[in-house]
């Protein structure tokens, strides 16, 4: 059996482009390729806690902890979100077609063996320590990390 | 055509037939057929994809009514 490298960076923190990555991650690794998904800007808000903002933050850290809460149940569709009608519209159906959710993809990825690595550099941006992340997260790293994966690995995508 | 475990994915949609039956080869003896059953049309171009990929025998497939029922074959030792 083939042990391919794949890598996904998941910069985007809305429900549709997180479950597109989960769903790549999880298959790749049902696939036998080893799945390392790293976490930066947005995607932050996808492995965060989804409690509101605490800890050490500038007045701004604060404002966009609050409106960009985070924590893989409280994303928003990237588009037709319509104040929240449109993602529980979408939720609703996910559940009517027995879709993974967010977290259920998440637990299913950690249990295939998928690698989540958080970017340090929006952490620091945003405020945010390693204490705001699930206990998922395997590692909190830069870009040489993603890179030095990334040279290895046959499929490499941005989402 | 014969199996010698069933997978039953009916409702179920991409990429969890595929993540399913992943989790269930591991259990089979090698030699051993597994059958799994899906209404998912995917499952046809996917499941051949998969069984390249794992290095598992795609032996085909069987279609009736909606419901497609695809075999693959651990490979032997």
């Amino acid at each position: 059996m083939s042990e391919d490298k794949m890598t996904i960076i998941v910069f985007s923190g809305e429900l549709d482009k997180a479950l597109a990555a989960f769903n790549l991650a999880n298959t790749g690794a049902s696939m036998g390729m080893e799945v390392t998904m790293f976490f930066t800007f947005w995607g932050l808000g996808v492995v965060k806690k989804g409690s509101l903002a605490r800890g050490k933050k500038s007045f701004m850290q604060w404002m966009m902890n609050i409106m960009k809460r985070g924590g893989a149940d409280h994303l928003k569709l990237s588009q037709m979100n319509m104040l929240g009608a449109g993602t529980g519209v979408m939720k609703s159906l996910m559940k009517k077609y027995r879709m993974p959710s967010v977290s259920e993809s998440i637990a299913l990825a950690k249990e295939q063996g998928v690698r989540f690595v958080v970017c340090t550099t929006s952490m620091t941006l945003m405020g945010l320590e390693e204490d705001d992340f699930i206990d998922d997260v395997d590692e909190f790293a830069g870009a040489a990390t993603y890179l030095s994966l990334a040279s290895d690995g046959k499929v490499n995508l941005f989402i | 055509m014969k199996a010698d475990h069933t997978l039953d994915c009916i409702g179920l949609y991409c990429p969890m037939p595929i993540v399913k039956t992943a989790r269930k080869i591991k259990e089979l003896a090698p030699g051993e057929v597994l059958k799994v059953i899906s209404d998912d049309t995917g499952i046809k171009s996917d499941m051949p994809a998969w069984a390249k990929k794992t290095g598992n025998e795609y032996l085909g497939l069987e279609e009736d009514e909606g419901e497609i029922k695809v075999y693959v074959k651990k490979p032997a030792g």
